[in-house]
């Protein structure tokens, strides 16, 4: 199915956002992630499932002021 | 100083952003003596690991993390980025802000206000970014916030303290809320003059990482945060128009 991924329009094969996160090769890094507009948490990613045309933010820590 | 029941020794805080590189923004920090540093959260490609790079450098600083919530410009976004930080970060901190205007990144005090009270009830510890607007100051303290962190001016601008009434009546009103001056210094007897004024510590970064010499500007603020503080401490005297000796003018020679 299609989603977008940090504002980029992404084909996933993967229906949780746990999946997602694999198949896009996050693997252990530290992220954090958010669907429509809202944070999912790291634990509920697994259980969290995904349709067509969601769209997913995954963030990192960042230097910031 | 006491923030949110921790005790934080230095009244210096530094961001982490806009270094010439990690080498120069470590021994800024070690020459700042800061004990607090600011950090974001940005989006990370698939495979790119930037975020862990960056979590090994700051951990290697030795100092508590305030994530920010930078760019937002709706309470919903501030509080969505707010969660996502808590949970990278593992802190209950937040410096909160919400932008409400693209020239001058001025807060939205009514989106600020929002942001606040909902992250406040989630649990948050939450330092607002904001005005030197008493009012505004008033229904933040209201939301359950704890500290205030007024601006000095517009971030990046390193214009100083462009409202200084402004700031000291927002000071005198609240005379028991710690408040950090957030943003606009740009050298450090600006620090200094926020210090003086009894506010409790500043946060700065443009104005030391954009420096020629990062960790020399790092050092120079931290010297002028400790002798403003020290100043504010020391009940300074009233100034005066006229003239007043200090040497002492019983016993001076008459010489024709």
């Amino acid at each position: 199915m299609k989603i977008t991924v940090n504002g980029t329009a992404t084909e996933v094969r993967a229906e949780t956002l746990a999946a997602v996160l694999d198949e896009l090769g996050y693997g252990d890094a530290r992220v954090a992630t958010a669907l429509n507009e809202d944070f999912v948490p790291a634990t509920t990613r697994g259980e969290t499932t995904l349709s067509p045309g969601d769209r997913v933010e995954i963030v990192a820590p960042r230097q910031g002021g | 100083m006491e923030l949110y029941g921790t005790e934080i020794a230095s009244r210096l805080m530094l961001g982490t952003a806009q270094y010439p590189s990690p080498s120069v923004l470590a021994e800024a920090f070690r020459r700042s003596g800061a004990g607090i540093a600011t950090v974001s959260v940005r989006r990370e490609a698939g495979g790119e690991r930037a975020g862990t790079a960056f979590w090994d450098l700051v951990r290697e600083l030795g100092v508590r993390v305030l994530p920010n919530t930078a760019g937002c410009h709706s309470a919903r976004e501030a509080v969505t980025t707010a969660q996502m930080a808590r949970e990278l970060f593992n802190t209950p901190w937040i410096k909160l802000e919400v932008i409400g205007h693209a020239d001058t990144l001025q807060p939205d005090p009514f989106g600020l206000v929002e942001a606040a009270r909902i992250l406040t009830e989630d649990g948050f510890q939450v330092f607002p970014y904001t005005t030197e607007d008493v009012v505004l100051a008033d229904r933040l303290l209201d939301t359950g916030c704890e500290v205030l962190m007024p601006w000095g001016a517009p971030i990046g601008t390193g214009l100083g303290l462009t409202n200084v009434y402004g700031l000291r009546t927002l000071r005198a009103q609240f005379p028991d809320v710690p408040m950090v001056v957030d943003a606009g210094l740009g050298l450090p007897s600006q620090a200094a003059m926020a210090m003086e004024m009894g506010f409790d510590a500043v946060l700065l970064n443009t104005a030391v990482a954009k420096a020629g010499d990062p960790a020399a500007m790092a050092e120079g603020f931290a010297r002028a945060v400790e002798a403003g503080r020290l100043a504010y401490g020391a009940d300074p005297m009233e100034p005066r128009d006229m003239a007043a000796p200090s040497t002492p003018v019983i016993g001076r020679a008459f010489l024709e």
